[in-house]
């Protein structure tokens, strides 16, 4: 993927890239060490339909949803084969009992076969995470397993 | 009255009434500085009201507010920032120097003015106002827009272009001789050169002679460094305000930042002081005889300065209705051409229609240029109807 960096003197520096569908898409980083995503409209890829300004936390957040979607979709992809196992993403939500505890806690896979595989944090994946990973509200993980365990994890990673 | 009590009740009518100026062109999403400017022709030389008693302060309150306009500009780039933006950006800064500089000088030449009043007049209608250009960018949302870049990167050739003009513009107004005033060009390129080098090695040592933790010995330190380096500048003649502008360049990092911060409201106050001053020494009867011709400079300069976005525009390759937002941002004059013609009328050798003249078309285009700005694109797609799609890339 081709990412452009210009220098937006005084301002701060934009990094973005053409999607497949013909819209600019990427982010500035101002001076002040905040962020703005930026999409460019249909009809002129030169301007911007939306420039929201982030927050850390958000853009760390943002950053999770996009690349946990995109393990998920590969992982996926690798297990079609095996009918009836499906990945799944899961949130740690502020309110999670588990939100501060080590994983192993949860013993997700001892109660429902599920096997987390990877947890996205601020956009890093912490890849197969042992069980002593302390888990944090906005963490998202991504699970493997049989359609009723991953229900039954989800069940328990919301209330215990 | 006690001159003093006089002095006081003066300066704090003035800046409440600032204050007020301030709110009311936030409110309607414009530049304060045409406010300002009408604000001081109020209260000068046959204004409405006429201030005696703080011509003084002001004076000097303005020359300190020119001096922290230039370090905060010089404190906006980077060293490395200006090499990247004149690599780039030189041949539309050419072609912007030669378009908007012609038409103010011509006007001066027509006018009566000579070379001097030329130089001057060329000036005011060269330099674009990189404050308002950079606060039309961010209120309309165009940061992540790809003309923008275009339009930052010749406001950073205007600021260098500016730290060579303002030596050879000072040495033309103390009238110094033609050999003399290549000696002061040379002295002043010279220092530029060595100024930005170090500033890109040695930026951070810079940096840390005047960077503290504790604000107050940061403010101390970096105003009374300001002041000294512009002093010094003055006294060899290359121009306090470039002097100003260069220490902004050689402070770099998380220090220029801090001292962005830091400075930010001291620049206000005094920058506003400076354009009342500027007013208070305007006769407001002497603006309606130049008004027409004022109207004149900023059409044809207006569309000067669209040429120019238009044309540095398309050169990187950006579509049309970027091409024209490119030249909108740029139409807006303000505080560096009230900075030019103050050291012209400081100077006293050129005749007082020049500063009427300065200051209705400072007055015109610090109103124009946002609005421009906005409007460009509504008014293009009316005129153009639909816009044609892109090919997908």
């Amino acid at each position: 993927m081709n990412v452009d960096e210009t220098d937006l003197p005084g301002l701060g520096r934009r990094k973005d890239f053409m999607t497949a569908s013909g819209r600019r898409i990427g982010v500035v980083e101002l001076r002040e060490g905040t962020m703005e995503l930026i999409v460019s409209t249909w009809d002129d890829p030169d301007t911007c339909q939306a420039s929201i300004p982030l927050t850390g936390d958000e853009a760390a957040t943002l950053g999770n949803l996009l690349g946990g979607q995109h393990l998920a979709m590969k992982l996926s992809e690798e297990h079609r084969e095996i009918p009836g196992i499906v990945t799944r993403q899961f949130s740690i939500a502020p309110e999670s009992p588990f939100q501060n505890q080590p994983m192993g806690k949860a013993c997700i896979r001892t109660r429902c076969g599920v096997s987390i595989v990877a947890i996205m944090r601020e956009g890093e994946v912490l890849p197969s995470p042992g069980p002593d990973v302390v888990l944090h509200s906005g963490d998202l993980l991504v699970a493997v397993g049989t359609q009723e365990g991953l229900d039954s994890a989800a069940d328990i990673l919301r209330n215990g | 009255m006690d001159p003093l009590a006089l002095t006081l009740i003066e300066l704090g009518a003035v800046v409440f009434c600032l204050g007020l100026l301030a709110r009311l062109a936030g409110r309607i999403g414009m530049s304060p500085i045409p406010l300002y400017l009408v604000g001081g022709l109020a209260f000068g030389a046959g204004g409405v009201v006429k201030l005696e008693g703080m011509h003084e302060f002001a004076h000097l309150s303005g020359e300190i507010g020119v001096i922290l306009l230039l370090l905060m500009l010089g404190l906006e780039y980077t060293a490395a920032e200006l090499f990247t933006g004149l690599r780039r950006s030189w041949q539309a800064g050419v072609l912007d120097l030669v378009l908007n500089f012609i038409p103010g000088a011509g006007l001066a030449l027509l006018l009566g003015w000579g070379l001097v009043g030329a130089m001057v007049m060329g000036g005011v209608t060269y330099i674009s106002s990189s404050g308002i250009a950079a606060k039309v960018i961010t209120d309309l949302g165009r940061i992540g827009n790809r003309e923008t870049p275009v339009v930052l990167s010749i406001l950073v050739f205007e600021d260098l272009a500016m730290a060579v003009y303002l030596p050879i513009l000072t040495a033309t107004l103390a009238g110094v001789s033609f050999l003399g005033g290549l000696t002061t060009v040379a002295i002043s390129l010279a220092v530029v050169t060595v100024v930005l080098m170090v500033a890109l090695r040695h930026g951070h040592r810079v940096s840390k002679a005047v960077h503290s933790e504790n604000s107050e010995v940061f403010l101390l330190n970096l105003l009374g460094l300001a002041l000294l380096v512009a002093g010094i500048a003055s006294a060899l003649q290359v121009s306090a305000a470039v002097g100003a502008f260069m220490l902004g360049i050689a402070i770099s990092g998380a220090t220029a930042h801090n001292a962005t911060r830091i400075l930010e409201p001291l620049r206000d106050l005094f920058a506003a002081i400076f354009f009342v001053a500027f007013g208070l020494n305007t006769d407001p009867s002497s603006i309606p005889p130049v008004l027409g011709w004022a109207l004149i400079l900023a059409v044809i300069t207006a569309t000067t300065k669209m040429l120019t976005g238009i044309w540095a525009a398309k050169r990187a390759g950006i579509a049309r209705p970027g091409r024209f937002r490119a030249g909108a941002a740029l139409i807006a004059r303000g505080e560096f051409s009230i900075v030019i013609a103050g050291l012209a009328v400081a100077s006293g050798v050129v005749p007082d229609d020049l500063a009427a003249l300065a200051t209705a078309y400072v007055l015109i285009m610090a109103i124009l240029g946002p609005l421009a700005a906005r409007y460009v694109e509504p008014v293009l797609k009316a005129l153009g109807g639909p816009v044609r799609l892109p090919a997908k890339a």
